[in-house]
């Protein structure tokens, strides 16, 4: 089954609300964090997602409205 | 025994074989190789370099290439562009010696992104690719297709929907795959992330991108051959994605361990435009993380909002004792003047935000009268021409008439003015 990679930034009013869980619910996706740096203000996970190529990206889609920023692992690659 | 140990973690240092990968399968941190100084350092000397051949190949015992130099090298031309001692501009700035180390005519694409696609495409066609590809709006787009075509492998670029058509149009004539994607920068970002998981390209900048960003230590590697075998004080360097910083560090690093030169103490300091400064407003807070922004700056080739080097850039600098500091869009334009009218060379924007800054850490007293400097300009002013219409006024219209041109000028007979 396919797995992408995510970088995922959390703004300060997000950094408390469980939405890598609510994302495994909501989508047929395993959820695997692999890194995570989450401070007062601000945070961060390397994530990877797995399931159906269309599944990953309705939840990725799920993870931008709920307020968090979603990269691929790579960050910007268009220079 | 292989001059490439292996690709290494670099957030958790476990290694992998040199193959086309670019994420660690652990931790999901950034790959780059890791070399086996002991073996080349019984062969590496000042003088074999200097025998070597007149590009940045002659660095070749430290690229992460199999080839020989004579054959297999895509891009043999690429490097050792002119090391300028600026008269005019050191003057003018109070700095005995400032150097222009100047890839605005770098070959073949006139831009730094030469040496890192000469090495990728090279290492791309030794692991067997033949189809190579690229994210990008313009000198990177430019480097590959033109590297491709020179080598004959297929080539696709990928570019935003929402470009400007006339951004791409220079590529077209190396005859490449252009592809539009109906979408914004993120939604490229996300596709060539997931077509180079996908099929079997050589993406430069993503599955091949280890051995891409070695490329750039070849500026450290002639700075310090240029310089006469010297590393300098300060290095003033560009931040796009902040590879091209954390590189030139790493490479002046190397000519130190290797015994090619004494006392590296360089102050690695990064520029980058107002408009889209995550990493050196990171560094003017004190964080020591980047928040990602949405770029609006005419500094279109440093126009990266979420840099992937950004945290080792920081690193870099702060190790080094350097500094960071950003420039609006009017003091770009400033700085591509006063390089292009104090020592007649034309840059595109990033080399005016080089400049820019310069200037800035001039002023701090970050950059001191005797410091070696080296300010890094790493593309071509045709290229962003439009940057600076508006900015270098007109050309005087004259009657074809020897006294219109004379009372134009306000010159006497024989040219001698008559003020």
């Amino acid at each position: 089954m396919p797995s992408l990679r995510f970088h995922i930034r959390f703004p300060e009013n997000k950094i408390k609300e469980p939405v890598i869980y609510q994302i495994g619910h909501e989508y047929k996706v395993v959820t695997n964090v692999r890194r995570a740096d989450v401070r007062e203000t601000s945070g961060w996970m390397d994530v990877e997602l797995t399931g159906e190529i269309d599944e990953i990206e309705r939840a990725v889609v799920g993870l931008r409205g709920k307020g968090v920023l979603v990269d691929p692992i790579e960050l910007n690659v268009v220079e | 025994m292989a001059k490439m140990k292996a690709l290494v973690c670099r957030e958790c240092g476990k290694e992998y074989p040199t193959t086309a990968i670019h994420v660690c399968e652990l931790c999901f941190g950034p790959l780059e190789v890791k070399y086996n100084y002991d073996e080349i350092k019984k062969t590496i000397s000042r003088k074999k370099i200097e025998a070597g051949p007149h590009s940045m190949w002659r660095y070749h015992d430290l690229l992460p290439v199999e080839g020989a130099v004579d054959h297999a090298i895509i891009g043999p031309h690429a490097g050792f562009t002119p090391m300028v001692r600026t008269k005019n501009l050191g003057a003018y700035l109070g700095l005995d010696e400032l150097y222009i180390k100047n890839d605005t005519v770098n070959h073949p694409t006139l831009s730094f992104k030469d040496r890192v696609v000469s090495v990728a495409l090279t290492r791309a066609r030794e692991l067997g690719f033949d189809t190579v590809a690229c994210a990008s709006t313009g000198n990177l787009a430019n480097s590959v297709a033109a590297h491709a075509a020179a080598a004959g492998m297929q080539c696709y670029v990928f570019i935003p929907g929402d470009l400007e058509a006339a951004k791409v149009l220079g590529n077209l004539i190396y005859r490449p795959n252009v592809v539009e994607v109906e979408g914004n920068y993120d939604d490229v970002n996300r596709l060539c992330s997931e077509i180079a998981g996908e099929h079997r390209w050589a993406f430069v900048n993503i599955n091949i991108r280890p051995y891409y960003a070695e490329g750039s230590k070849t500026l450290a590697f002639e700075t310090v051959e240029q310089l006469g075998w010297r590393a300098p004080d300060q290095a003033v360097i560009p931040m796009a994605s902040g590879s091209l910083l954390t590189k030139i560090k790493k490479g002046l690093h190397e000519m130190q361990a290797l015994g090619l030169v004494d006392n590296v103490r360089t102050k690695i300091n990064g520029a980058q435009a107002e408009g889209c400064s995550p990493i050196a407003t990171a560094y003017k807070e004190g964080r020591d993380f980047f928040r990602p922004v949405k770029p609006k700056t005419i500094a279109k080739s440093l126009a990266i909002g979420n840099p992937a080097d950004g945290y080792y850039a920081l690193k870099a600098t702060a190790e080094t004792g350097g500094a960071m500091d950003m420039v609006s869009d009017e003091e770009v334009v400033e700085g591509i003047k006063l390089l292009a009218q104090t020592e007649g060379i034309f840059a595109e924007t990033a080399g005016g935000v080089t400049i820019g800054v310069l200037q800035k850490l001039v002023k701090q007293g970050h950059i001191k009268k005797t410091d070696v400097t080296v300010a890094y300009i790493t593309g071509n002013g045709l290229k962003t021409q439009e940057a600076v219409v508006d900015a270098v006024g007109r050309p005087v219209r004259i009657q074809p008439s020897l006294v219109n041109f004379q009372q134009t000028f306000k010159m006497g007979k024989h040219g001698q003015g008559d003020a």
